[in-house]
């Protein structure tokens, strides 16, 4: 684990922006939060089919062996994603972007990480992660005097499976339908058990921010909404790796946002069982 | 639910009596190959030009594994299984020009039961499950195509009792991820 309490005295500069992001790209491809071992452990404990506990043990047993080898859990180590929080209090004068930029290139090389990074057209692969557009960063102002850093690596297997509709305002009792046939379709290719994000309202892109930002939030942080929409997902028997099983998601995570009154868009972000992500704190008065 | 261990190459009495859900361990080599790879053996099939590898008896794993390359020596980091499904179309003709007796991946596949029938049957090994497979690869003898790029490149790799796999599609046209898919979307219309 990163120690947050270490880094927060950490001064905001180039060199130590791409010390800590090499840092969180390498815990989040080598170790899995803790909220989501503990999911996968109870589902476990909760499976009755027998190739899905199989499936279960294997997934626990590959998560302690990259834990103590320090490699990849999957080797589909996903384009990176940041969520970057600037509080406002905050003199930020070096190029965050380079720095970040440097760090997945770093990162490349010595965690190491798959180069999954290609053109979309020529699929001229950059070998590095990087290219026009990559690694995809998010930025937000917030209060304080901090910088926040978090990195997604998101694979394709799972970001494959992700759908977008703008649905009609009057199809609000769709939304649950949607979601249970989008888990129908994917069947057992995005790795199930899966994490399911949604994002209701915004805008056509929006929707989608929605959807991803929601797959980072604790798995068992669920409403009563959410959980029932889990049961039913759970009920259809998909199960770990589409072999069968009581176990085909671990959490479904709605998120909404004010829409125009003429839309209603309904974004389906499909998280495997692997959802990594690592966050670092970098700056402050202390 | 019976377990078999093989090795490769393979011939079809080897895998005549798997059946769907039945446990398989693989020993010998196995060859790594996805979109780009799958592409370019048809293609060069239909210029009738020869591949730098053979593919007969061979075990093809739906894999773009993260490899490492030290004092010029290639190495495993980790090799998990990559989605089968986006192979799906271009395997009944891969299976029809070549004796390809086992395909490795994960997801299931749609639409290949017909073309695997008495010739090749489908394994599901977990994904995401990189680290794991990783100990079960020895060596890697040898890379083809390394012009696609890492993941789509074809990496022959030297595996030992490679698994837990489960049978996915036997060679009897039993196929059980469409099976619990057909049951979940009855489930979903009960719904």
């Amino acid at each position: 684990m990163v120690m947050v309490t270490s880094m927060v005295t950490s001064m905001v500069t180039y060199k130590n922006v791409v010390e800590a992001t090499v840092d969180i790209i390498r815990e989040a491809e080598t170790q899995l939060p803790d909220d989501v071992i503990d999911a996968l452990k109870s589902a476990r404990q909760n499976e009755s089919s027998d190739v899905a506990k199989s499936q279960i043990d294997a997934i626990l047993k590959n998560i302690e062996i990259a834990s103590n080898n320090n490699i990849p859990l999957c080797q589909d180590t996903g384009i990176l994603i940041f969520y970057v929080e600037i509080g406002r209090e905050l003199k930020l004068d070096i190029d965050l972007k380079g720095a970040i930029l440097e760090a997945s290139r770093i990162a490349t090389q010595e965690v190491p990480l798959r180069p999954n990074a290609v053109h979309p057209i020529t699929r001229s692969n950059s070998s590095d992660n990087t290219g026009d557009g990559l690694p995809d960063i998010k930025y937000d102002f917030v209060e304080g005097d901090q910088l926040k850093i978090m990195v997604a690596p998101k694979g394709a297997g799972s970001e494959n499976m992700s759908a977008l509709k703008m649905m009609n305002p009057t199809e609000l009792k769709d939304i649950r339908k949607f979601i249970l046939e989008t888990v129908l379709n994917a069947g057992g290719r995005p790795c199930p058990p899966i994490i399911v994000g949604v994002g209701i309202g915004g805008s056509f892109d929006k929707a989608a921010r929605l959807a991803k930002a929601a797959l980072l939030r604790k798995v068992t942080d669920m409403n009563d909404e959410e959980k029932g929409i889990l049961k039913d997902i759970n009920s259809l028997g998909i199960g770990p790796m589409g072999l069968g099983g009581d176990n085909t998601a671990l959490a479904v995570h709605l998120a909404t946002s004010y829409c125009h009154t003429a839309s209603l868009p309904v974004a389906i972000n499909i998280q495997c069982w692997a959802n990594r992500h690592a966050s670092v704190v970098l700056g402050g008065d202390e | 639910m019976m377990e078999y261990h093989l090795s490769t190459p393979l011939k079809k009495e080897d895998i005549k009596e798997l059946s769907a859900g039945d446990i398989v361990y693989i020993s010998g080599t196995v060859l790594t190959a996805r979109d780009e790879a799958h592409a370019r053996i048809l293609e060069l099939k239909e210029e009738g030009k020869e591949l730098p590898f053979s593919l007969e008896g061979a075990a093809i794993y739906h894999c773009g594994p993260l490899m490492q390359q030290t004092d010029g020596k290639w190495r495993v980091v980790a090799a998990g299984p990559t989605t089968s499904d986006r192979m799906s179309k271009m395997t009944p003709a891969l299976l029809e020009n070549f004796n390809v007796r086992v395909l490795i991946g994960k997801g299931g596949m749609n639409n290949v039961a017909d073309a695997m029938k008495e010739k090749c049957v489908y394994l599901a090994y977990t994904g995401g499950c990189a680290a794991l497979a990783s100990g079960s690869i020895k060596n890697v003898p040898a890379v083809h195509w390394p012009d696609l790029g890492m993941p789509e490149a074809v990496w022959e790799l030297e595996v030992n009792e490679f698994g837990p796999l489960i049978v996915g599609i036997d060679t009897k046209g039993e196929d059980l991820f469409t099976s619990i898919k057909e049951k979940a979307r009855s489930s979903f219309l009960k719904l």
